[in-house]
């Protein structure tokens, strides 16, 4: 940058007896661009103390808002040490951004908010965490009330928004649900191969299969995916109708928000959910064959009649029993986090990260609770 | 400012020659002209879906046009790259319709971030520049420290302009400034408007559909209708087109309204 793009201040020598003034010249550009280097300056550079003070500024070759402001300021400091300030030769249209400036009341450095100490800290995420939970019981019961309230008004079931939500949730999901289960059998036959190989015990690579992927692996995987695929869609749909004040609009029509939103979603999925699981059972196990075909020679007939001798019944119920809760914690999680969307985009974007988390977490700690279950009962 | 760095006769500001826009197969523009003087408050009005907001897109390369120049400050903006057109853009501001404040940012941060982004400044100084910024749009004092969903429309309106104007612009747009706003608001807005053309030296073009902001601030007015630029001048001037047009926009109720009560101004 040159000199002349620069905004400059000079200040001139202290008076040599009482009465005479100090010079100041303000030269160069005083603009947005070229106020830095002053700005930096000024903070170190000390202003004259008391007397007659003459600021020259018929060297300012441009002048704009930021730079009025760095000369109002700067005027202003030497006012407080108690100078006599005069300005002079500035031109008119400079003289009246000046003016306009100091005009304009203008507040600097609001008080930021202290830091709060570690222990307050502490105490009120944990008080948030405890509000958090009591009101995600909370909304699960209004959600639950609006589903009693459905059932005793039939007419009142959105019909067309749940089959919707079927297809989003369900149809959808079929690729994607369906090729990563059809991976996972073939990775579990794959693995189990070697060991079973080993023992002579080629055959019972259908019960490693069709055990791990009906009762745990199947429903486990299809919640996890619906998880990151829908219940994030419901987050990110219903905070951003929070932001847009359309779920007020439903509200004022008379239209509840739960039955509307949160009830359409729920029914769907529960629905979807299991029968998504049949789906991967069926291509879990698909996998399981090709690899098994592949690596231990076992025919598809041999896979299916040793299938049919292993597996109980009751390994298949068990697994398809928990799709539907798993679905409920995925469609209420998603729900409420989006009703948690306050204002920003930015708080679209956490509770979206938050209903994802939160339902995966909820659905594999509910999946453990469910083993923990079914031991108990024997099945 | 703009006083030093935009005499007075030195050219249009903003030149649109023959702009052609078509979305699928829906013609917007054809054939559309107009300039910009220094100095000067222009309005682009016209009806509903007439491609007012599109043309301003066009101008601040949000979107390009089929066909067609559109030069600002002597440069031709369509087909600029990104790189290209930043020093462009740093001359001049936007302030859009609604607001379109960043959502997590105080509406100090909000102005400041602008100059942070553009300017060697410290951060304190930069702090000092957004609160005279926000005192300018006439803001008070205590809505820098807040966040845009706690502030009224018309705040709003305010705090984007402060943003658009965070870097000193030579020539600032604004799209329907008073749209959605109280009457006393939208004085508000007007008086503003004008109070930066004369104060800052701005030039300034808006598009706005309100009849009482286009008489008492703009200083030449375009009507866009049928495609094309059906009628430019001054308000009085368009006032006596014989354009079906814009008659229509002058002589309905609202018009009629608008126009009486700036004779009875003055």
């Amino acid at each position: 940058m040159t000199s002349q793009n620069v905004a400059q201040l000079s200040i001139g020598a202290a008076p040599a007896h009482d009465g005479a003034t100090v010079d100041v010249r303000c030269t160069g550009a005083w603009t947005v661009q070229g106020i830095a280097e002053l700005d930096r300056r000024l903070e170190s550079q000390p202003l004259p103390e008391k007397g007659e003070v003459v600021v020259d500024g018929s060297g300012l070759s441009s002048l704009d808002t930021s730079g009025a402001w760095m000369l109002h300021r700067t005027l202003d400091a030497l006012k407080k040490r108690g100078c006599t300030v005069r300005v002079e030769g500035l031109r008119p249209e400079f003289n009246s951004l000046l003016a306009l400036i100091a005009s304009r009341e203008i507040v600097t450095g609001a008080p930021a908010a202290a830091a709060p100490l570690r222990l307050e800290w502490l105490g009120r995420r944990a008080l948030a965490g405890l509000r958090g939970t009591a009101a995600y019981f909370a909304f699960v019961g209004e959600s639950f009330i609006a589903l009693l309230h459905s059932v005793a008004h039939p007419r009142r079931f959105r019909w067309r928004v749940i089959l919707h939500n079927m297809q989003t949730a369900g149809i959808d999901a079929l690729p994607i649900t369906g090729f990563l289960s059809f991976l996972m059998g073939l990775v579990i036959a794959y693995q189990g191969a070697d060991q079973l190989q080993r023992f002579g015990a080629n055959i019972f690579v259908v019960d490693l299969v069709a055990l791990a992927m009906l009762r745990e692996l199947s429903p486990l995987l299809t919640a996890i995916i619906v998880a990151g695929r829908s219940g994030s869609a419901y987050t990110a749909q219903i905070g951003t109708m929070k932001v847009t004040e359309e779920i007020d609009a439903l509200r004022t029509i008379g239209v509840g928000a739960q039955e509307q939103l949160v009830l359409p979603k729920m029914l769907a999925l529960v629905v979807v959910l299991p029968l998504l699981t049949v789906y991967t059972d069926i291509t879990g196990i698909l996998g399981g064959m090709v690899m098994a075909r592949a690596k231990l020679d076992i025919t598809f007939p041999m896979f299916l009649d040793r299938l049919d001798e292993a597996i109980a019944i009751s390994s298949y119920w068990t697994g398809i029993s928990k799709a539907p809760v798993f679905a409920m914690i995925i469609a209420l999680v998603g729900c409420f986090r989006g009703f948690h969307v306050t204002g920003s985009a930015e708080s679209v974007g956490e509770q979206t990260t938050m209903s994802v988390v939160q339902s995966i977490f909820l659905v594999i700690a509910t999946d453990a609770l469910f083993s923990i279950v079914f031991i108990w009962l024997d099945l | 400012m703009t006083a030093t760095q935009h005499t007075p006769g030195s050219g249009p500001v903003i030149e649109v020659r023959d702009i052609n826009t078509r979305f699928g197969t829906a013609v917007v523009h054809e054939n559309v002209s107009l300039s910009v003087q220094p100095g000067e408050i222009f309005a682009l009005i016209g009806g509903s879906g007439t491609g007012k907001s599109t043309l301003l897109r066009e101008i601040i390369l949000l979107q390009p046009p089929i066909s067609g120049s559109i030069r600002v400050f002597g440069q031709e903006v369509v087909g600029l790259s990104d790189d290209a057109a930043l020093p462009l853009r740093r001359r001049w501001g936007v302030m859009f319709e609604r607001g379109a404040l960043f959502s997590s940012l105080t509406v100090a941060e909000n102005v400041g971030m602008v100059l942070h982004e553009h300017t060697q400044l410290g951060d304190r100084v930069i702090g000092e520049i957004a609160a005279v910024k926000i005192a300018l749009t006439g803001l008070p004092p205590d809505a820098g420290p807040k966040y845009p969903s706690e502030l009224s429309g018309g705040m709003r309106k305010r705090a984007s302009l402060a943003r658009a104007l965070a870097l000193d612009p030579e020539l600032l747009f604004l799209d329907e400034p008073t749209a959605g706003l109280d009457p006393l608001s939208a004085t508000g807005i007007d008086e503003l408007v004008r109070s930066l053309r004369d104060g800052l030296g701005l030039t300034i073009m808006m598009v706005t559909h309100d009849l009482d902001l286009l008489w008492r601030a703009a200083d030449r007015v375009a009507v866009l209708g049928r495609n094309h630029i059906v009628g430019v001048g001054t308000m009085n001037e368009l006032s006596q087109s014989d354009d079906p047009l814009v008659r229509q926009y002058f002589y309905g109720p609202r018009g009629r309204a608008a126009r009486e009560q700036a004779w009875k101004n003055g």
